[in-house]
């Protein structure tokens, strides 16, 4: 076992008990075969689900599994809640929209024109970010949705934009039966790809800076990490994905209107996935987005009453609040963990049963002291690998 | 004899409360420059001001010849300052490898390890590196422990550690004995000393004078924000204005927040 765990998956990253060798592969050998299934599932979903209604909510499924993903690539890693990526979807839709106009193009040619409205939506998240990502915490959050509402009103009043009729999307002559397919493999492989790169982030040198920044950005500034850019990096790839699925959006739906590009409700949903399936960890937000967005659409249906999604919406925040303040993924690991330290317990009792037993393989129990030992107890009691 | 570090006629102040005072204070490569006075005497701010976390009113900074007066503090710790705090600050939420892969920055920079920013964190020389300080200063046994699990103790030496990183020319300590027991100030004594050796030059302020009387070669007295006194450790114990600056008259005894 390397000294570093630089390489820990989302789980650990919650703080896991360090297992030794065999059952690390184990875990990991079932963590990949459990993806693999996932993907699996994934690919074939709308071949065997063929039902249109279905396939429609998985397409709005994929397109928040994406955006969620783009969203805690900045937010959760480093920490300052953006509540402002209806700028970048809307910008991404608006601009593929425009595009499609102008250049006139047919069929499935359209999608080569997301990439596009990616970059134009990445852009934009420069300036942005030059100007929020000098105040941290509340300021940053107010100053994020002071953006969405200024871009929402330039929708609505500049000339190129359509105003309040906003912009159609070309019909598709698609068939009827399998019409939904191609926009959900693209959310498909957007999603899968965003949640790669932030696989990807997290372990590198890279991703190890935004979660400095997260703990104590003056501090990593002091240790030598240039932090504005690192910041501006990650919130121009986390915009320019948005951008990337607001096409997407666009596309799917066939219209986009400034209140329905750049929604409020967009923001809020996006942070609410993330939180309830665990802030700035990988699989987290991607869960918390498979739950809540199929939830709303079945909602959607099962009710005619159109508010009630979004009471059910509030509900979810307060409880997610008020009982997985930190989200289903890292109270998971945790849950695990104690589990773990329980059997592990039961196995071996303590040596003459005085000390609490330290996990096996803990740095606690398997290495000597330091001088440290025995230093007052100002700070937290060192409890090896496990908290 | 040269400067290390210099700071010239430096001044700072913090709304009516003038933190420095044109202070000027020269630590000589090669030595443990120790910094004293008493609370609200401007210390911190002075090493806040090197740092680069605060910027003068007036008065310049030098390291070497190189002026980095205001100078940012990544900009700061590349050109060769590190520094720790009174309250230790590490990255709570990473191991205690990846703080160290963290201020690993400036090493890897010189190693082609820019170019790809996915590659993964932290190279097998930068891990060896690691490994090496943490074994150094006695924590390596935490090496894959979450920083926030170490005691308070064990945090000042990740700090000592993760600011060696770099291979600083000079090291800022702000309380390196400040709340830790006394088997581990003397831990702490011995490294100093050890890198001293090696050829780090060190600038500590302390308020345990043993501590600072028995490391340092030179210790500067800073009251009210300029410097009063400097000179060796046993003519900075003797001296009147010493004793001046800490009994001081009863009205002297406001203690301002930015110590």
């Amino acid at each position: 076992m390397s000294q570093g765990t630089v390489n820990a998956g989302p789980a650990q990253a919650g703080g896991t008990v360090q297992a030794p060798a065999g059952r690390d592969r184990r875990a990991t050998a079932i963590r990949l075969g459990l993806l693999g299934v996932l993907l699996f599932i994934a690919v074939i979903f709308p071949l065997v689900i063929t039902n249109a209604l279905y396939t429609q909510f998985a397409v709005d499924t994929m397109i928040y599994v994406g955006a969620v993903a783009a969203w805690n690539l900045f937010s959760g890693y480093t920490g300052y809640i953006a509540l402002g990526h209806a700028v970048f979807f809307g910008t991404g839709a608006y601009t593929v929209g425009l595009l499609t106009k102008q250049w006139k193009l047919p069929g499935g040619d359209i999608f080569a024109l997301l990439p596009l409205g990616g970059l134009v939506a990445a852009l934009v998240a420069v300036p942005l970010g030059l100007i929020a990502l000098r105040v941290r915490r509340h300021t940053f959050v107010v100053i994020t949705i002071a953006f969405f509402f200024i871009f929402q009103l330039m929708a609505f009043n500049l000339s190129f934009t359509g105003g309040n009729q906003g912009l159609s999307s070309p019909f598709f002559l698609w068939s009827a039966s399998d019409y939904n397919n191609p926009f959900y493999y693209v959310g498909l492989i957007i999603a899968v790809g965003t949640i790669t790169l932030s696989w990807l982030i997290r372990n590198s040198r890279f991703g190890l800076q935004l979660l400095a920044i997260r703990d104590d950005e003056d501090r990593a500034q002091g240790l030598g990490v240039r932090t504005m850019k690192v910041k501006l990096i990650a919130y121009a790839i986390s915009g320019g994905i948005s951008g990337m699925i607001g096409g997407l959006w666009w596309f799917f739906i066939g219209q986009a209107l400034p209140e329905t590009a750049f929604n409020p409700l967009f923001d809020l949903t996006v942070a609410l996935m993330a939180f309830l399936g665990g802030f700035g960890t990988l699989a987290g937000p991607v869960l918390g987005a498979l739950i809540l967005e199929p939830l709303q659409q079945w909602i959607g249906i099962t009710f005619t009453n159109g508010y009630v999604s979004d009471i059910v919406l509030g509900v979810l925040f307060l409880a997610v609040i008020l009982f997985l303040p930190r989200g289903i993924v890292p109270t998971g690991a945790e849950f695990v963990t104690k589990w773990r330290v329980a059997q592990a317990r039961r196995r071996e009792p303590g040596p003459g049963g005085s000390a609490p037993p330290a996990p096996p393989g803990s740095p606690a129990a398997s290495r000597t002291s330091t001088p440290a030992a025995g230093t007052p107890s100002t700070g937290t009691p060192s409890t090896g690998g496990v908290r | 004899m040269t400067a290390l570090l210099r700071t010239d006629a430096v001044s700072k102040s913090f709304g009516g409360v003038q933190a420095l005072d044109g202070a000027t204070i020269e630590v000589e490569e090669g030595s443990i420059a120790g910094l004293i006075g008493p609370n609200g005497s401007g210390k911190t701010t002075l090493f806040n001001v090197i740092t680069g976390y605060e910027t003068v009113d007036g008065g310049d900074v030098y390291l070497g010849d190189q002026r980095i007066t205001n100078a940012a503090p990544d900009k700061v710790f590349s050109a060769g300052i590190g520094r720790t705090f009174q309250l230790t600050r590490v990255f709570s939420r990473l191991t205690v490898m990846e703080n160290m892969i963290v201020a690993a920055q400036h090493a890897e920079r010189g190693q082609g390890r820019l170019r790809n920013p996915l590659a993964r964190a932290g190279g097998p020389a930068t891990r060896r590196r690691a490994t090496e300080l943490l074994e150094f200063t006695g924590i390596v046994g935490h090496a894959g422990a979450l920083a926030e699990t170490l005691s308070y103790g064990q945090r000042k030496l990740l700090e000592l550690s993760y600011v060696l990183m770099a291979e600083p020319a000079i090291v800022l300590l702000d309380e390196p004995a400040g709340g830790v027991n006394l088997t581990l100030i003397s831990t702490i004594a011995d490294r100093i000393r050890e890198l001293n050796q090696r050829g780090t030059t060190f600038l500590i302020v302390e308020h345990n004078m043993d501590f600072v009387m028995g490391l340092c070669d030179q210790v500067t007295v800073l009251d009210y924000g300029t410097a009063v006194v400097s000179g060796p450790p046993d003519v900075i114990r003797t001296d009147p204005r010493v004793l001046d600056a800490y009994l001081g008259t009863a009205e002297d005894d406001d203690d301002i927040a930015v110590g």
